[in-house]
């Protein structure tokens, strides 16, 4: 089987072009289904203002700068609605933090996200340990509401704010022979209460990784906010990844590390359980797990009088914009 | 009727469990996937009271009381009320009343199965627990009954499956499990009984 992987140290100016056109496109998209009721909003409007039910949260100085020239919408879904942020915020699996759902939101406090810096490395032009505000430094914040499809069977949408993990690509410069991306969560035992578990099934830190063209793909998010305010800590502050086409426990949170890799990286649940998590995770109704049918998925909130239950959709229905990237594997081998 | 406090109160706690968590589902106050944690409350309340059920009798063999036998049944009942309606949400809420997704279920997920047959298991027990069942199968009873030994087991691997991050709490049902199977051994029992029989005449 013939794998393409692009070489990555290359400025990859086509990438950049389709991106502006495919978020051009989307902006329409989102202003036409919205009205233009809220794309027209002052780029200042505050978080609480943005999103019902909003709990604003304290910023650091560079976020607030950056909120102000923020692109909002830039990214919109058709016809969906937006997760409350109270549910998207208090239903997490961090397990980190514990492992049940409200674990993260009554115990990630104790996580100390400022200062943060990331240790870049690997087969780079740059390496080093950036500032989070370096990371961001050159990159206008984006606002992107992407589906967001668990692999325990549940979904939400959600308003993320971050900047394309391709820009942080370019900035780190990687050499060719770097193929892969591994990522790293913070590991601090006496700030995370769930890796203090004496039954804890994983191997902390966590890890995950991208393939270098999935990594440089425009729907690629680094997050540093959502719904117009910092990322609450149960949520992956204060820089976590977003793979809206992969199963969530892709889209890595409280990230430390990222070193560009020649091989692929060995991922936190893929360790754990091979034949239950492949590295690829891309969202798939026809690829059955053996703890859940992907077929069908339940769009959360739901109650106890709708189930809310929907059809899974391939790539979490942005199969238009990455089933390129695919395109000469066996999905239900690579799963 | 004897124990006319015990029994009935047994009966109203083990009743209203399922019934404040179905309060709180309407209330919005299990979270945005409520039926998900109603089939995993209910799932878990199952393997709790039948671990109270098998408990039961090294109860009264430790204290004398004969008040721990006299709710025995009613704690299996409850236990296959429980399992009936986990597995009720688990049809309603997780597979959306799909019956024909059933059978790729059985085959797919292995948990699935192991839970099944658990309850097949104790659907057997719950008819067979009357008392006009007890005399028409003699000494056949007990014999039928020993499947719950069987149950906790399967319960136990079902639940095992679906543990993915953190295993204390299995550890704590099977930790539990095998205290109670070990207090069956002959020879435990009757150190025990002698322990209370020692107990009784004030050493």
């Amino acid at each position: 089987m013939l794998i393409k992987i692009p070489a990555s140290g290359e400025c990859r100016e086509s990438e950049v072009t389709t991106e502006a056109a495919y978020l051009s496109r989307r902006q329409i998209l989102g202003g036409v289904m919205l009205s233009g009721a809220a794309a027209g909003l002052p780029a200042l409007a505050k978080a609480s203002e943005r999103y019902p039910g909003v709990t604003s949260a304290p910023a650091p100085k560079w976020f607030t700068d950056k909120l102000a020239s923020a692109r909002w919408q830039a990214v919109v879904p058709d016809g969906e609605a937006i997760t409350p942020f109270a549910d998207a915020s208090q239903y997490n699996n961090f397990y980190e933090f514990g492992p049940n759902k409200g674990d993260p939101a009554r115990h990630a406090s104790t996580l100390k996200v400022e200062p943060w810096s990331v240790l870049i490395g690997g087969e780079v032009d740059q390496p080093g340990r950036y500032a989070l505000e370096e990371l961001c430094s050159e990159s206008r914040l984006q606002e992107r509401i992407y589906r967001l499809r668990c692999v325990e069977a549940w979904s939400m949408v959600i308003p993320w704010l971050g900047f394309p993990l391709a820009d942080l690509i370019r900035k780190a410069q990687p050499h060719s022979s770097a193929k892969f991306i591994r990522f790293e969560t913070a590991y601090r035992s006496e700030e995370m209460r769930g890796t203090r578990s004496g039954f804890g099934l994983i191997d902390w830190p966590y890890v995950e990784g991208l393939r270098m063209d999935e990594a440089m793909h425009p729907l690629t998010l680094l997050a540093v906010g959502m719904y117009g305010r910092t990322l609450p800590n149960q949520n992956g502050a204060p820089l976590r990844l977003v793979v809206p086409w992969k199963y969530g426990f892709k889209s890595i949170k409280s990230i430390v590390r990222i070193s560009f890799v020649r091989e692929q990286p060995i991922t936190t649940w893929q360790s754990m359980a091979p034949q239950e998590y492949g590295f690829y995770a891309n969202v798939n109704p026809k690829v059955s797990h053996p703890r859940w049918s992907q077929a069908r998925e339940r769009r959360l909130p739901g109650s106890l009088f709708s189930t809310k239950l929907r059809d899974t959709q391939l790539f979490n229905g942005y199969a238009e914009q990455v089933a390129g990237l695919y395109s000469s594997m066996d999905l239900s081998k690579d799963y | 009727m004897r124990y006319p406090v015990w029994r009935p109160a047994v009966f109203a706690c083990a009743a209203s469990l399922p019934l404040y968590w179905l309060y709180l589902g309407w209330q919005f106050a299990l979270g945005p996937d409520p039926g998900k944690v109603l089939v995993d409350n209910l799932g878990e309340g199952a393997l709790v009271l039948l671990l109270l059920t098998l408990s039961m009798t090294p109860m009264q063999r430790l204290t004398g009381w004969g008040g721990w036998l006299a709710v025995r049944r009613q704690l299996g009942l409850w236990c296959f009320t429980y399992a009936l309606l986990h597995l009720s949400g688990y049809l309603y809420f997780l597979l959306g009343g799909e019956f024909s997704r059933l059978g790729e279920e059985l085959r797919e997920r292995p948990y699935v199965l192991v839970g099944g047959l658990g309850f097949v298991g104790l659907t057997v027990l719950a008819m067979t627990s009357s008392r006009w069942s007890m005399r028409r199968l003699g000494k056949r009873w007990k014999k039928v009954h020993r499947l719950v030994y069987l149950i906790v087991i399967l319960a136990l691997l079902h639940m095992l499956w679906v543990v993915r991050a953190d295993a204390a709490r299995w550890f704590l049902y099977a930790g539990i499990a095998m205290a109670l199977f070990f207090l069956r051994v002959p020879a435990v029992t009757k150190t025990l009984a002698s322990v209370r029989s020692r107990k009784g005449r004030g050493e």
